[in-house]
């Protein structure tokens, strides 16, 4: 079969950029060993072979070894028509990072952003970072681009000194052109230097994030393309239909799997009745081991409507396997803790809770809330030539690749996972099922598989932001100053998953003990940052677990910011009870606690944290006084709240208007100000799309967002019984004020801080503190759904 | 199997399948068109969307055999190379951040403003409620539709002079 595939869009520019007069074929030819192996990525097996003919005498199926990240051939290609094409081992979830990747490798390089394409996420070509997670991309892992692209821009600087005969320093670079300061006329093209050809220079770097040549980055006040609110290159392919997505993938001979899922969490398979579909049209076969079961037909619709057929006897459980949601914070904070650390603790909180004038003390519940991707896992696999190649969305790809090479037993070297865009994933595809599925299912038939997940499967069975119950307990002396605050958690996290290890996937899980770990992952209970300078604080929390720790719907895994939302929104809401304990304005008591220290880290957090808040309340036009206001007359009330949070050296804060009906209890957040300052922003504009999606995001779990479940199974299955954030909820008005200031404005390396997930943490607690503003009721439990709300201020006599 | 004959995007194509099977995988998988997707299979997402007859349709959940009428894709909005002004302001505005929901915001903004050519905000919210995004884009997807409007309304004025 001579037929190419659909290949990646990155690959697909990366071809159309030669010339009309190139074919493929002399592209590949002329373009290095390295580059060849790009064009292996845009075919499967079946179609290897047509392209070992056209490219002669280069190997292009498997095995696949992993690039040389010391190689700076493995992340900067030059053509021969000087364009660059970038190499990284990160996935662009759709906050625009492959955008910013360029632009801070153009910038390095010394070319237009136009000459250059970019290449993510496919573990056979780009060098492993891990893929993506934590928003880290700028933070931590574009370092290494920028490093490698001036290595580039210093290795081609001396062939043109070389070629010249002068030093370096009578040379001047722009847009790919190097020319003799004492003659522009004189001048050579990067292409004419060395497109087409491999550089083979060695980098440095014990670690792929530690990669370096000689030469060092250029200072932030040398930057032309940073800086830039460039339009993603990725748009217009996704407004136009023309992308290639990962679901859109399709091979010869690929047949279509769906999975059949315990009615019951915990149920085991009695028996399968393979007759009650094997006369459905296009059935080919049942695979089932130990729990899992799937059925793949020839056509899409006929899985859907087999594995709807298919009729498996179950067997319950012999204990249940979790509490109910309505039970479930009485059932944590009940339970025995099955890991919890020392507290920290500064000072003496409960000798100075002793003698407070004034504790208070509250309880904050998050539920779980889901992943629940806008479409469900998805994968395909195609096992063609003893190897497997899986054409997946998964943030993690390289994870992938090794999960995928154990599961099945085979080497690492003949697996790998090709990156292609997909439906927002914010941490769901840590443990990426289907790809899994898709793998042991190719495998299995000896055919290209691919495999959905249905909308009720992946709303129940993905993986999920896990629940918190806190205790705060705080203190105040006769004055109105805070002496003494205890947080005080339970995160019911146990197993959570982590970097597609096989035991955390469900496939693995389901299958029986023999792919499991020997112990569960330790989960983690996360802990406020030290925000404010408090005399006296303590800072504790406990892992809990539910009965039921394998074979669970109940998985928990990083939900953009994992713990942040949760946390921060017991002690950001706690925090303005203390403020209102105190008769304080909440902006200024915040800045008090802030400025009772005049300590500063290396990143001067504190003074960019006053600068932050307060930069919140100028654009705000906060006026100050003491929360709530007085209730106001008529069904709609107004009201406005802050909470103030970082996350590492990003720091953020969020001031809300609300108008909450009192009839009704809805809840309409109608203005959003979020002050941000993450450091160096590589696009202002893509940076200000990622925080008002991350704000919305919030802001969906704030009012909607809740896992139930019964004690048989979760009862959450769709967009109607797990709802969602929709445009009637939109704030009119967003504001984002990037603050962005470094406190020494003529050092040359301001860091970028990361950015997307902090603007998650403090929003829960802005809402709630804003309702209060309004009725003069605080809700301490999540989401603040209609009913939630009415019934609590029909409590209150509201 | 039954035959059946689809006039997508102003091209008629001929099927041989199940009459019941929902048009999205006709179309996504038959015809290889990447612009509606599944999302929810339930028609709640709007991932799907595509306009038949004028009227955005879930395909997800509208069986092939009843597709019976002029069919539009994202694939079809542009004319001659032209985007669409929908999409030229979904660009304008970067509006998308994942993208995947994209299809169905921008075919349900095209039915909404071909319905109603200059929206109130309340109308485009409400009009859009059923496009949903888990990236929220929502923000930029009403901004951008209210560009589309704001230009057809000047446009308009500037033949409403010409007509004086």
């Amino acid at each position: 079969m001579a037929t190419f595939t659909q290949v990646p869009k990155e690959i697909e520019q990366l071809l159309d950029l030669r010339a009309p007069t190139t074919t493929r074929r002399d592209f590949l030819r002329t373009s290095g060993l390295f580059v060849v192996s790009v064009g292996a990525a845009t075919v499967s097996g079946p179609f290897a072979a047509a392209v070992g003919a056209e490219v002669e005498g280069v190997q292009v199926t498997g095995p696949y070894p992993d690039p040389d990240f010391r190689q700076l051939d493995s992340w900067v290609v030059i053509h021969e028509d000087n364009t660059a094409t970038f190499y990284v081992g990160k996935t662009d979830l759709g906050q625009g990072t492959g955008t910013a990747f360029r632009q801070l490798m153009s910038e390095e390089l010394d070319i237009a952003y136009d000459q250059t394409t970019l290449v993510m996420g496919s573990t056979d070509v780009t060098p492993d970072q891990g893929g993506s997670g934590g928003s880290d991309a700028i933070q931590t892992d574009g370092w290494p681009m920028r490093r490698v692209s001036a290595e580039a821009r210093r290795v081609l600087l001396e062939m043109a000194s070389e070629r010249f005969g002068v030093p370096v320093s009578q040379l001047n670079v722009s847009e790919a052109v190097i020319s003799l300061k004492s003659d522009p006329s004189m001048s050579i093209t990067y292409g004419e230097l060395i497109g087409g050809r491999r550089f083979n220079v060695a980098l440095t770097g014990d670690r792929v994030n530690d990669t370096t040549g000689i030469a060092t980055v250029k200072p932030v006040q040398d930057h032309r393309i940073v800086g830039q609110s460039l339009n993603r290159y990725d748009v217009p392919a996704k407004v136009d239909g023309s992308l290639t997505w990962a679901v859109d993938v399709k091979l010869p001979a690929m047949v279509h799997a769906r999975n059949v899922k315990p009615p019951l969490a915990g149920a085991s398979v009695v028996s399968i009745d393979e007759a009650s579909v094997r006369d459905l049209p296009g059935f080919i076969q049942v695979v089932h081991k130990g729990n899992y079961v799937a059925v793949v037909c020839e056509r899409e619709e006929q899985a859907v409507n087999a594995a709807r057929q298919l009729e498996v006897e179950w067997e319950r459980p012999a204990t249940a396997p979790f509490p109910s949601s309505e039970n479930l914070f009485t059932y944590m904070r009940d339970a025995t803790p099955t890991s919890g650390n020392d507290p920290d603790v500064i000072g003496d909180p409960e000798a100075a809770l002793e003698s407070a004038a004034q504790v208070i003390e509250a309880d904050y519940d998050i539920p779980y809330q889901g992943h629940t991707s806008f479409a469900p896992a998805h994968a395909l696999a195609d096992p063609s030539d003893g190897c497997m190649t899986i054409y997946s969305n998964d943030m993690k790809s390289y994870g992938m690749r090794s999960g995928v090479a154990e599961f099945l037993g085979m080497p690492r070297e003949q697996v790998r996972v090709v990156w292609m865009e997909g439906p927002q994933a914010y941490g769901r595809t840590a443990a990426d099922d289907a790809g899994f599925e898709a793998a042991f299912l190719a495998k299995e038939l000896g055919r290209p598989v691919r495999v959905q997940w249905m909308r009720d499967e992946e709303t129940a069975w993905d993986t999920k932001g896990p629940a918190y119950a806190v205790t705060m307990r705080g203190g105040l002396d006769a004055q109105g100053r805070l002496v003494a605050l205890d947080f005080n958690a339970r995160a019911a996290d146990y197993n959570h998953v982590g970097y597609n290890e096989v035991g955390t996937i469900l496939i693995a899980q389901l299958m029986g003990t023999d792919t499991r770990q020997a112990t569960p992952n330790a989960g983690r209970a996360s802990r406020p940052f030290r925000m404010y300078s408090i005399p006296n604080e303590r800072h504790a929390s406990q892992v809990v677990g539910l009965p039921l720790v394998w074979e669970t719907p109940l998985r928990t895994g990083n939900l953009r910011d994992p713990d942040g939302p949760q946390v921060t929104f017991a002690y950001e809401s706690f925090i303005d009870e203390l403020a209102v304990a105190a008769n304080a304005d909440p902006v200024d008591f915040r800045l008090g606690l802030i400025e009772a220290s005049t300590e500063e880290d290396s990143g001067f957090k504190r003074a960019r944290s006053v600068a932050v808040v307060k930069a919140a309340a100028e654009a705000y036009g906060w006026d100050t006084r003491p929360s709530p206001k007085p209730l106001a007359s008529g069904a709609v009330l107004e009201g406005r709240g802050v909470a103030y949070s970082y996350r590492n050296q990003t720091v953020v804060a969020q001031i809300v208007d609300v108008e909450v009906n009192r009839e009704t209890g809805h809840v309409w957040v109608k203005r959003i100000v979020c002050s941000h300052d993450c450091g160096l922003i590589v696009n202002p504009e893509g940076l200000r799309r990622t925080l008002e999606g991350g704000i919305l995001h919030t802001l969906s779990r704030a009012l909607h967002e809740e896992v139930q479940f019964d004690e048989e199974k979760v009862t959450s299955l769709n967009w109607a019984s797990h709802p969602s954030l929709k445009h009637t909820d939109t704030p009119a008005t967003i504001d984002i004020v990037m603050v962005n200031g470094d406190p020494n404005p003529d050092r040359p390396d301001l860091p970028p801080y990361g950015a997307g997930e902090a603007v998650c943490k403090p929003l829960l607690a802005a809402v709630a503190n804003a309702i209060y503003d309004a009725t003069g009721v605080r809700i301490r439990r999540v989401p603040f759904r209609d009913a939630r709300v009415r019934a609590a201020l029909e409590t209150a006599g509201v | 199997m039954s035959s059946v004959t689809l006039n997508v995007n102003g091209t008629s194509h001929t099927v041989d399948v199940d009459p019941a099977t929902p048009l999205l995988y006709i179309l996504r998988n038959d015809l290889g068109l990447k612009g509606p997707r599944f999302g929810c299979g339930l028609g709640q997402c709007g991932a799907c969307t595509v306009i038949v007859d004028g009227v955005a349709t879930r395909s997800c959940v509208t069986q092939v055999s009843r597709a019976q009428g002029e069919i539009t894709t994202l694939e079809g909005l542009a004319t001659d190379g032209t985007l669409h002004p929908l999409q030229a302001a979904w660009i304008e505005e970067q509006v998308p951040q994942c993208g995947f929901c994209q299809n169905g915001q921008i075919m349900t903004a095209k039915a909404l403003l071909d319905r109603n050519p200059n929206p109130t905000d309340d109308e485009i919210r409400l009009g859009m409620n059923g496009a949903l995004c888990r990236c929220m884009t929502y923000y930029r997807v009403q901004a951008a539709i209210k560009r589309v409007a704001a230009d057809s309304a000047a446009s308009n004025s500037v033949t409403v002079e010409e007509v004086v």
